[in-house]
């Protein structure tokens, strides 16, 4: 992030969407691509939220949030000036994480994984997606195998034995969003998982 | 020779035009007004409003210009509409206890604080043609009487004072909106109300007659029917008070029905419940009749099997722009399964054919055997 | 046209359908619901691929719509011409051109890629309902993964005609898990499911969304005995001389004649522009 932009993100009215319509469509359309291709790393940067969020991150939120969904800011990510950013440019209500449909921080803030809604038997879909802010994102470490990708995948992951003990639940689950600055992954709980 | 269609946007322009010009007619006839349908049309305008679940007489009447008065066709053309408008908030609960009467009769009480009130009503006109209004003839002024200022109160209340009457749990639980969130199974009352209020007049109809002929039947009184304009108010939270943001017409009926009771409880009458934008009484008292059988699980009823009972059945099949859609959707274009189902009865009779031939060759060949 | 928004949906409504769709894309092939809104045009007629591209599009974009395969069939020219004037993005009639397709009842011929979207128009989404028309219960058999029911009537079938009896919305396994109605595409494009690009279901009426992501493992329901079949007319194409694509019969005259033309017409066209003949090629008016 440089300088103006960083100074734009200050307080809750910045670091929004210009032209929300569009730059929801082109994220989302990013956010839709590592969702189905597991493994799959792009950008994403249009927003600027308050500090410590990263740009990836805000911009999902901004795309995917608003106020029939209850957002969990995990640590160091709830900070008034967040929940300000939050709420003015999504009216997404802040919640705990039972009952969170969006839950987003650094993995240590964000565990354990069983606060948060896996969805029931009869509808896996109502379950939380977290957004996990990570320092490292980069197409190495796992090895991921399932829908959406060709044979296997590589990727960073925070704490490959806690998710794939996540996949085991499927249909049941959690799907996580993986974030770091402007760059976005993404893993269902469709997908298998294994070390190295 | 074989030529390739093509063309299906010139199709569609043509096609349009030319409904268009069927809209309109005979050219040398005056065009119809909206206020003129709004003003004398005004039982379509008000089952517009209610199944397009928009209040909006002036839209509701355009609606019914265009669709040429097919009455779903407009409806249609609201609630496309309405999905695009965006929500300010939600509304008060209206006071229908408060509410300015036209008309307001009980069948069960041959008279009550509030009166009988006839209102505009068919109910006793002789439905004989008036060739007069073919001539446009005008209107003597009705008589007129000085308002009521009190309150009409509810004949359920009457009989609430006395305990002889199934209490309605109070909640201040915000509604569901099936318009907001897709429909689960069983839904809760509030969505069932929704779903009705906006179900289709007919279907209601039929569901509600089976009711009375026996297919789960509740012993339907009407307690109340009371058509008439309530204030409509919103909380502004910025404010700090209510506000009232303008009025609507409605009809509400209560009815009272057969009582249940048991060992710990003592017998009590139970109730359905119907209401509904504009003068809408049919649609109001079949309502309150479906409510009422939709309500056997609460109440410790049987289910006996009969349509108006089954909640799933009901409310999947009573909105009729989605019913209307899908019935219609068979005329499109299906070419590409037919084929698929052609080739497989064709091949499926390939096989049989070939059965029967073997079958009768080893017949003949058992024949021959048996003469030998 | 200022009037509506970009795409035609609210902001709101889009959100909601595109959670649906990531949902539905984490749990391939089980149908996540989603409050459906009133389209302009009849349910029935695609509101379910509608608001699913209406929630996919972005302003580059290059759409195609196709119906039955064509892209001429009026029902498919309707909703091409509604995103070219609410979404503005640029039309085709090329597959290799588009980054977006919408489709009822086929898939088309050519291969899709990675960065290409198939969206379907779904009428009823749940593969169950002709065995049980109760949303309440198939939801429980999903649950349960409890198929028995299904795997009865394609039995049936077999033992009242001698082969599955099913021709098009033929029923397949996603991921080893949901049973999903794939929308009445024929049998013929089943093993197509398997594709690189994303597959959406949209169902407007019936609120369902689901998904299929690249390579997922799709299996058309069958028997050891009784193997699926993805079966077409035994023909060539009578335009271009295809062998491998599914055919649409055409009645010629009232003597019996017929002639057999690909139902995807930019795959035929495609095939005739590179020099390919069949048997009435040559007589015919293109």
């Amino acid at each position: 992030m440089n300088v103006s932009e960083n100074r734009a993100a200050h307080g809750a009215f910045g670091g929004g969407f210009a032209d929300p319509a569009i730059e929801s469509a082109f994220a989302f359309r990013t956010a839709m691509s590592v969702m189905a291709k597991p493994g799959e790393i792009r950008a994403l940067d249009t927003a600027h939220p308050p500090a410590p969020l990263s740009s990836a991150a805000g911009t999902l939120l901004l795309t995917l949030c608003d106020p029939e969904t209850g957002v969990f800011l995990a640590g160091a990510c709830d900070t008034p000036e967040m929940r300000g950013w939050l709420a003015f440019h999504t009216g997404a209500p802040v919640v705990g994480a039972d009952r969170a449909e969006f839950a987003v921080g650094r993995w240590a803030d964000l565990v354990p994984l069983d606060h948060y809604r896996i969805g029931t038997p009869e509808y896996p879909d109502r379950s939380a997606t977290l957004i996990v802010e990570v320092d490292t994102l980069e197409a190495a470490g796992a090895t991921l195998r399932g829908p959406g990708i060709k044979d296997s995948a590589t990727l960073s992951l925070p704490d490959p034995a806690a998710m794939a003990g996540n996949a085991m639940l499927f249909p049941l689950g959690l799907d996580f969003f993986l974030t770091c600055g402007g760059r976005i992954a993404a893993l269902p709980r469709s997908t298998q998982i294994s070390e190295g | 020779m074989y030529v390739a269609v093509k063309g299906g946007e010139r199709a569609i322009e043509n096609a349009h035009a030319w409904l268009a010009e069927e809209r309109r007619g005979d050219t040398a006839v005056a065009e119809l007004s909206i206020a003129q349908i709004r003003e004398q049309l005004a039982l379509a305008v008000n089952r517009v409003m209610a199944e397009g679940s928009l209040y909006d007489p002036d839209l509701a009447a355009l609606a019914i210009k265009q669709a040429r008065g097919d009455l779903i066709e407009a409806i249609f053309l609201i609630r496309a509409y309405r999905t695009t408008l965006p929500r300010f908030g939600a509304t008060r609960p209206v006071a229908t206890g408060e509410m300015a009467c036209d008309r307001r009769i009980s069948a069960t009480f041959k008279d009550a604080p509030g009166g009988q009130v006839l209102g505009p009503t068919f109910d006793y006109t002789h439905r004989l043609l008036d060739f007069k209004l073919a001539a446009e003839g005008e209107v003597a002024k009705a008589p007129t009487a000085a308002p009521r200022n009190e309150p009409t109160p509810h004949i359920t209340a009457f009989l609430r004072g006395e305990d002889i009457i199934q209490r309605e749990p109070d909640s201040e639980a915000t509604p569901g909106d099936l318009t907001r969130t897709p429909m689960s199974y069983p839904a809760g009352r509030d969505i069932r109300l929704q779903s009705l209020a906006r179900g289709d007049e007919g279907f209601l109809l039929g569901l509600a007659y089976s009711t009375q002929r026996g297919y789960a039947r509740n012993h339907a009184f009407v307690g109340e029917l009371r058509i008439g304009t309530v204030a409509v108010e919103m909380e502004i939270p910025e404010l700090g008070f209510t506000i009232e943001i303008g009025e609507v017409e409605l009809t509400e009926c209560e009815t009272v029905n057969q009582f249940a009771g048991s060992k710990t409880e003592p017998p009590q009458f139970t109730r359905g419940y119907g209401l509904v934008f504009g003068q809408t009484e049919r649609k109001a008292i079949a309502m309150a009749l479906v409510d009422r059988a939709l309500r056997w699980r609460e109440l410790g009823e049987d289910d006996l099997g009969a349509a108006a009972q089954d909640e799933e059945f009901v409310l999947s099949h009573s909105d009729n722009i989605q019913a209307t859609g899908f019935l219609e959707h068979i005329k499109l274009p299906h070419y590409v399964d037919f084929q698929s189902e052609l080739e497989l009865v064709r091949k499926l009779r390939r096989e049989a054919e070939a059965n029967v031939a073997k079958q009768n060759a080893g017949n003949e060949d058992a024949g021959k055997e048996a003469s030998q | 046209m200022s009037d509506y928004n970009f795409a035609y949906l609210d902001e709101q409504t889009k959100r909601m359908i595109r959670r649906a769709i990531l949902k539905g894309l984490a749990v391939p092939g089980y149908q996540v619901p989603f409050a459906s809104r009133e389209m302009p045009m009849p349910y029935g007629w695609g509101t379910g691929g509608v608001q699913v591209s209406a929630a996919t599009l972005t302003p580059e974009d290059t759409f195609k719509v196709i119906d039955q395969g064509s892209d001429d069939t009026t029902n498919a020219v309707s909703i091409r011409k509604f995103f070219e004037k609410t979404a503005g993005v640029a039309v085709t009639e090329e597959t290799e051109k588009a980054s977006v397709i919408q489709t009822r009842h086929r898939i088309p011929e050519a291969p899709l890629r990675e960065d290409q979207i198939l969206v379907y128009q779904v009428p009823i989404p749940e593969p169950l309902r002709f065995l049980e028309p109760r949303e309440t219960e198939t939801r429980k058999m999903h649950s349960l993964e409890e198929y028995g029911l299904m795997h009865v009537k394609l039995y049936e079938d077999i033992s009242q005609h001698g082969a599955i009896a099913t021709a098009y919305a033929y029923p397949v396994k996603v991921a080893d898990r949901y049973v999903m109605d794939p929308s009445p595409i024929p049998k013929f494009d089943n093993p197509k499911l398997e594709m690189a690009a994303i597959q959406l279901f949209g169902a407007g009426r019936e609120q369902r969304i689901y998904a299929v992501p690249p390579y997922t493992k799709v299996v058309s329901l069958d028997f050891e005995d009784y193997p699926f079949e993805a079966t077409k007319a035994d023909h060539a194409c009578d335009l271009c001389a295809a062998e491998d694509s599914y055919l649409d019969e055409v009645i010629l005259d009232d003597a019996g004649n017929r002639m057999f033309v690909c139902s995807d017409t930019d795959y035929c066209r495609t095939r005739r522009e590179a020099g390919h003949v069949g048997r009435l090629g040559e007589e015919v008016a293109a």
